[in-house]
């Protein structure tokens, strides 16, 4: 026996009033303060007051014209797509590992997933260690093998520092990527991978023709993710160099930490941060029309 | 030995020496956190042009000083109860508003749940380096500068669009039929939602909580811009700014609270790891 239908029944309401406290939250604090961002980039806003005028391009103008701006801007696009091009490379092949069956792969997996777990701040101190001008253990390393002969300062010179860089940052999202490149690979038919077999298809023919054309949407994710934690990642390069030596290794975040918080202008510092934005955009429209592709194919 | 044995073999050499190649890559730094935390002073800090003294044993025994000076003679202890604030009123933020609006996303809204998840998911795409110039306006306006109020208002931003989209998609792993069930039985739609939901959503609910614990404990940007007294700092925070006094470097201390730090997150992620990447992928991967 139905009962009569009452408020509590009436799905639109309950769906507004459950949805409401999220959606306040995102537009307040989210909504708001990139609309902000934007506005503030246009803006002589300092920390000091809490007036602030419209200055127009002028932001623009004065960053445009700075070297250190554009350095920042170039280090962020090689930072990012090295680390992602290594990442990529180093991923898909340990996706193929660590699909086998072997002894002790739990264990395995475990130390693989780790950088992932920890704060990337206490990562980045330790690999500030591991690069320490003085006591480096890649120096030792390399020393003990043979390979090094002078000395590598690897956060003191802005090549190397680029390199160390990159190391970290695909250190980092390495673990990202693999499980999703894995998650990939076991979602492939295994039928269609059986007839590539039957055809006499070889390792390699399968990997190339076969399962790397039906990852390329799941790679794109990883690829997505990652250009994002990386492009717009402050504490790596903030701790390992704080952009040094001599404001050669400033990524755009740190940058505008640096003019936005510490120097306290702020339109100056939205400005910088502002150009994170050509980053974010093509991630987005790319995992939009990827999610539309999934939904097709799902019919 | 036939010659598809030998090639058995060189395989699987093949793949354990990759399998500890990468194992080597991923776990270095902390085997290299593990030997810092616990070596003699004199041991750590020899030069590493030095070849005769090598690097990677312990060449003198053990020690739990560096231990002892985190705990006894540093804020760390304060840094890991101050993270622990802020760690439980975010889940509670989290919990109360992401759960409630999946729930009405996944079963309520019906056509236009999706898009709307979507576009909230979006948002999470916005990073924290893009909002602290406007944020640091924001917390000043409030007076919230230099509190862990500021922590626990802000980084909702980031766990409410995931975990809103984790709890949508993990309910569209749950039948519908219960609930339908509950309501032919008489319930309201209401209690249906306050009665019945709540057990069904539960795991649910712990992904959402192990998600935003892992979330606040590696936050670094926001707590940079915001705190700045040494006794109000989260342990992200203030492990790589605070325990470096001036250009001294504690590096056995440093390193032993990176690792004290990194196994409870590391445990923990291996545990949720495939609820986690449902909601990276989006639907691009049918598990």
């Amino acid at each position: 026996m139905m009962r009569r239908r009452t408020l509590a029944d009436r799905e639109e309401v309950l769906a507004g009033a459950m949805l409401a406290p999220a959606l306040g939250y995102v537009i307040l604090l989210v909504g708001v303060p990139f609309v902000l961002a934007i506005v503030l980039s246009f803006s002589n806003a300092t920390a000091g007051s809490l007036r602030f005028e419209w200055a127009g391009l002028r932001n623009y103008a004065a960053i445009l014209a700075d070297p250190i701006f554009l350095r920042a801007l170039r280090n962020s696009a090689v930072v990012t797509i090295g680390s992602q091009v290594l990442v990529v490379i180093l991923a898909t092949a340990a996706a193929q590992v660590f699909r086998a069956t072997f002894r002790g792969k739990r264990l395995a997996r475990f130390v693989l997933l780790l950088p992932w777990a920890v704060p990337v701040s206490l990562a980045a101190i330790a690999w500030t260690w591991i690069f320490d001008s003085t006591f480096s253990v890649i120096n030792w390393t390399l020393k003990a093998a043979g390979l090094l002969h002078g000395w590598l300062y690897w956060l003191g010179e802005p090549a190397l520092a680029l390199v160390a860089i990159i190391i970290v940052q695909a250190w980092r999202i390495l673990p990202f990527a693999t499980v999703i490149v894995l998650a990939g690979l076991s979602s492939i038919p295994q039928e269609i991978v059986e007839a590539a077999i039957v055809d006499g298809a070889g390792f390699w023919r399968r990997l190339f023709q076969v399962e790397l054309p039906l990852l390329l949407p799941v790679v794109a994710v990883a690829v997505l993710f990652g250009v994002v934690y990386t492009a717009t990642d402050l504490g790596v390069v903030y701790i390992l160099t704080g952009g040094g030596p001599a404001n050669t290794t400033h990524v755009l975040p740190t940058l505008a930490f640096q003019r936005g918080i510490l120097g306290a202008d702020l339109g100056q510092g939205a400005a910088i941060a502002v150009f994170l934005l050509p980053f974010l955009v093509v991630v987005a429209v790319t995992m939009l029309r990827l999610a539309r592709r999934a939904e097709v194919g799902a019919r | 030995m036939t010659r598809r044995d030998v090639r058995r073999a060189l395989k699987r050499t093949g793949l354990y020496a990759a399998a500890l190649g990468f194992m080597l890559f991923a776990g270095f730094p902390f085997y290299w956190m593990l030997i810092t935390a616990f070596k003699q002073n004199r041991d750590l800090y020899v030069g590493a042009s030095d070849l005769s003294h090598v690097p990677w044993i312990f060449n003198d025994p053990p020690t739990l000083e560096h231990v002892r000076l985190l705990f006894g003679q540093t804020d760390f202890p304060r840094w890991v109860l101050n993270t622990l604030v802020v760690v439980v009123a975010v889940v509670a933020i989290t919990v109360a508003v992401a759960v409630p609006a999946g729930y009405s996303l996944a079963r309520l809204a019906g056509r236009w749940g999706e898009r709307m998840g979507m576009g909230i998911f979006f948002t999470y795409l916005i990073p924290p380096t893009l909002l602290f110039v406007p944020f640091s306006r924001l917390i000043s306006l409030l007076g919230l500068q230099n509190s862990l109020g500021s922590l626990i208002l802000i980084y909702p931003t980031m766990t409410i669009p995931f975990c809103t989209w984790l709890v949508m998609g993990f309910l569209r792993s749950v039948p519908w039929e219960i609930e339908e069930q509950a309501m032919i039985d008489g319930y309201s739609r209401l209690a249906v939602i306050l009665k019945v939901a709540p057990r069904l959503i539960m795991p649910g609910i712990l992904t959402v909580v192990v998600f935003t614990f892992t979330l606040v404990l590696q936050e670094f940007v926001y707590a940079l811009t915001f705190i700045s007294s040494v006794d109000r700092m989260t342990v992200s925070l203030g492990v790589p700014i605070a325990l470096v006094r001036g250009d001294v470097y504690h590096w056995g201390a440093l390193m032993a609270a990176a690792l004290f730090t990194s196994i409870p997150l590391a445990i923990v992620y291996n545990l949720f790891i495939d609820r986690f990447i449902q909601g990276f992928t989006m639907g691009a991967v049918k598990g």
